[in-house]
Formats: C-alpha cells, structure tokens, sequence
C-alpha cells in the first residue's frame, strides 16, 4: 500500500489528474452501461408484458442474463462494410453517435456535490453534445452509399433539427426560473418541497420538452429515422456486430439522459418531494429518473409511428409556437415575482 | 366554434393519448398468454396434417393396394409411386416416395386414400441432417405408421362422426 501510495507522490501532477478523472468517468459510465444493458431488457419485457407476452425469459433466471448474450452475440458477429461505402466515414460514424452521448454525462450531478465537472454552462454544453449525435446519423446515412440509409439520414436530420429548437425553447423556460446554466444550481433554486418543482410552472414547457425529448432520441413514435417498416431500419441498414451495437447503445444513452434531465429540470433532482418526512438524496433522482424511462417504453408500446410530415406539423406549428407563448406569459410571471418559483 | 374549441382541448390535454396508455397500462397487468414452447404445448387437433405415415391392417397387411388416387390428387406432385403384381395376385406398390420439400401438408391424400392407407400423423417436430432425408421411402413411412398406429388409430375415431 506504501509503495502504491509513493509510485502515486512520484507521478507528474497532470499525470494524476489525469488518471483522476480517468476512474471518475469510469465510475459513471461503467454504471451507465449497465443501466442500458438492462434498459433493453426492461424495454423488451415491458412491451412484452403490455402485448401480453412474457418477453424474453430463457437465459439465465427470468431471463436476466438476455443482455449480455445480446452482447456477445453483437461482439462475435463480422463487421459488414458495403462495397461502395466509404470506409472511414463508415466506421468513425458511430464512434460520432456514441461519444456526445457519453460525454454529455460529464455534467450531470447526482446530488450536491457528485458532479464529474461541475461548470457553469452545463445546460449548454449537454444542448450541444446532444446536437452532435446527429452528426453521426447523418454521416453514418451518407457513408453507407445506400438508399434507405441515406432516406433515414434526411428524415433525421430534418427531424432533430426541428425539435432542437423547441427542445432549446423550452430549456430557455427553465433557465428563466432557474437563473443559472449550471446544473446543480437550477436543482438547488427548486428546493422546499413538491410545490418549488418547476414542472408546475413549466408545466406545458416540460411536456414540449418530454414530447422533443422522445423526437430527439429517434423513439417511438418519432421513430421515423429508423421506421422499421417503411425504411427498414433507416441509417444503420448496411451496420452489423459491433458498429450497430455502439449506434443502439447511444440511443439508449441518450434516452437515459433525457430521462434524467427531464428529472433535473422540472422534477426538483435528488430533491425530496416532502423533505419534512424524508431526506434528499440520489435515490430520488434514480428514481424519478426510472420514471421518465418507463414512459419511453410506455409510449413505444401504446403508439404508432407518426407520419414524417405530422412530426414536421408537431414540432414546428405545435411545439415551437406554444414554447413561445408560455415564455412569455413566464416572462410576466417574472417582471411580477409571482409564487415561489419567481421570486 | 364549439367544435375547434373541444379539438383544441382534447389535444392539448392529451386526452386521446392518455386513453390509450391506460390500455396498454391496464394490458401490462393481464395474465400472459405465453405458451412456454418445448415445456408446454398448444392442444392438437386430430385433423392435425403433419409427417406422414403408411397404416397397416390388425393382421400386419399393408393397407396400400397401389391405386396412386393418392399420386393423381397431390397438387405439389411429390408422391411417386410404382407397382407390381405380387405373388399372391394382390396389387403392391415396389415404391412409394413423398418428397417432403415439395409436400404442402394439404391433406388430400389422406382424403382420397380409400382404404385410409396413406395417413398424416400430428408429428410436427422433425427435421433433416443430410441430403436425401426429404425423401420418405415406403419403407420409413411404415414405420411411421407402426410407431403411431395407436395414436393414428385413435385420431381417426376421435374424427369418425365428421367423416
């Protein structure tokens, strides 16, 4: 122990932090993997059970091991790279997806003081890591050199560039309740209890959030991207084994993410909802945040996949017009220090 | 007026949307129609129209006399048959193939067989390892029916008032 503890003294200051921040991320990301591992079985199980089926239950006890057999099966299967594909792009496209999706979790505070970097424009730079990810449907669509990739491409791209802006919008909301960009500061400005929660003053902000939020992740019934159906699986047609594997593991990130956000933003984080009877704690962030999960799943099996032209409709006649206007009854709200949101 | 007014409501309400999650939230809770395959299966029915088989008569007889109405009938043409005079005087076949990658699994040569020779058991769970297997001799679909004859036999009693 002595001598690990001097090889640490001996090592560089930068080396150290380095190594530092190193473990931290692991410290999130392994966690997070799992989660998404288990998020697919939780997904497959809950339509299942909601079309009245069991889901998948053979391997290991009440199937808890599917995830990992998924795994290896996507581990073991050949990369297919079409003829005409461009190869590098081809290959960089999901790393592209995969990293933003990761990498936006830098920001997310679990409580007070978990944070991996606590800055102050947190809630810009998960806008930004977030918008980066369409960068790799997009290339992934091109490189392919294939119809239905490069169809799914476009559909996605027109999609996500219209429910960012009224996903932007409705985060604005929050910033003018908030007063900060930093994370943990808009949690803290919402404590006191169930009644400080955002999601009642923002509350048609927080449905154009959630609603832009399922757009933005490509889910059902925004799935139009993928639109099994009718594109067969949109951008990642020509991907395989590990390259489909890392594009399905971003989705699920990111949904986790809005998940999570959705339960910072309006619904107080690990703030408890009765702090008279039960202290805060990150466990009220988990679980606030396995609710917002649920309903991606709830929503994937209760609706059908809308029309491409309806989701323009939504986003930009539906969602984009009402963010405004409950800005600016929100702004008047402000200009009078109404309730004990505004004050 | 009143119209736009309800439309207006009942979308920025989500009231549509919430009817049919409570659907799928209340389907969540049923019992599950799963049947877990190998450990459990559906109930067969005696018509069932799987592998076939040749039956035999009590005295060990071969019911097939050779009247190929089977062969005529068979629309994905895949029985051959051939016959010859056997030394008694009676009728035999010398070969009586179904090629199983052409058979439909119609059931009409069950239907036109007139002395109930030709039979499809409820064997539904087999399968091939090399070429050639999808050919069933006459020697392989007698066994068959030797093997099942009792439940062949009872199938078609079971089947008997509908005939």
């Amino acid at each position: 122990m002595d001598f690990l503890v001097s090889i640490w003294e001996w090592l560089h200051e930068y080396v150290q932090y380095t190594i530092y921040s190193g473990v931290k991320a692991l410290a999130i990301l392994l966690p997070l993997f799992i989660v998404v591992a288990y998020y697919t079985l939780a997904e497959r199980k809950v339509i299942g059970y909601m079309q009245i089926r069991k889901g998948p239950n053979r391997v290991g006890p009440k199937g808890l091991f599917q995830p990992f057999a998924d795994m290896f099966k996507l581990m073991f299967k050949e990369i297919i790279i079409p003829t005409n594909s461009n190869r590098y792009l081809f290959i960089i496209a999901p790393v592209i997806t995969f990293a933003p999706a990761m990498a936006a979790w830098a920001v997310i505070p679990f409580n007070d003081t978990l944070v991996f970097s606590n800055i102050n424009a947190g809630l810009l730079y998960i806008l930004a890591m977030t918008s980066v990810g369409v960068y790799g449907v997009i290339i992934a669509g091109w490189a392919s050199n294939s119809k239905y990739a490069l169809l799914g491409a476009m559909r996605s791209a027109a999609q996500i560039v219209a429910y960012e802006i009224a996903m932007g919008f409705a985060l604005v909301g929050v910033l003018m309740v908030g007063g900060s960009l930093n994370l943990g500061d808009i949690v803290n400005k919402q404590a006191g209890g169930l009644e400080h929660w955002f999601f009642i003053p923002l509350l048609p902000l927080f449905f154009v959030y959630l609603i832009s939020g399922v757009a933005e992740t490509n889910r059902a019934p925004f799935d139009v991207a993928e639109g099994e159906s009718e594109i067969v699986a949109g951008f990642h047609v020509e991907y395989s084994g590990m390259t489909f594997a890392v594009f399905f593991l971003a989705e699920y990130a990111n949904m986790i993410l809005i998940a999570m956000l959705c339960a910072l933003l309006f619904f107080g984080g690990w703030l408890s909802p009765i702090p008279e009877l039960v202290g805060d704690g990150t466990g009220w962030l988990f679980g606030k945040t396995a609710v917002f999960m649920l309903l991606f799943l709830w929503f994937r099996a209760t609706f059908p996949r809308y029309r491409y032209d309806q989701i323009m409709r939504l986003g930009w006649k539906v969602l984009l017009p009402v963010t405004i206007f409950w800005l600016a009854v929100e702004g008047v709200a402000v200009y009078f220090k109404i309730g004990p949101w505004f004050d | 007026m009143f119209a736009k007014i309800h439309y207006y409501l009942k979308s920025f309400l989500f009231l549509e949307l919430l009817k049919g999650m409570s659907v799928t939230g209340r389907y969540f809770f049923r019992k599950k129609f799963t049947v877990q395959y190998p450990e459990e299966k559906t109930p067969i029915s005696p018509r069932f129209r799987g592998l076939h088989a040749l039956r035999r008569y009590a005295n060990g007889e071969e019911r097939c006399i050779a009247c190929k109405l089977c062969e005529a009938v068979c629309p994905a043409l895949a029985i051959t048959i051939e016959s010859e005079q056997r030394a008694d005087g009676t009728r035999r076949t010398t070969r009586y193939d179904i090629d199983l990658f052409k058979c439909i699994y119609c059931g009409f040569c069950e239907e036109a067989c007139p002395v109930d020779s030709i039979v499809e058991t409820n064997i539904f769970e087999y399968h091939f390892e090399n070429r050639g297997e999808n050919i069933m001799t006459k020697e392989k679909l007698l066994e068959i029916g030797d093997r099942y004859e009792a439940q062949l036999a009872a199938d078609r009693s079971a089947d008997a008032p509908y005939r």
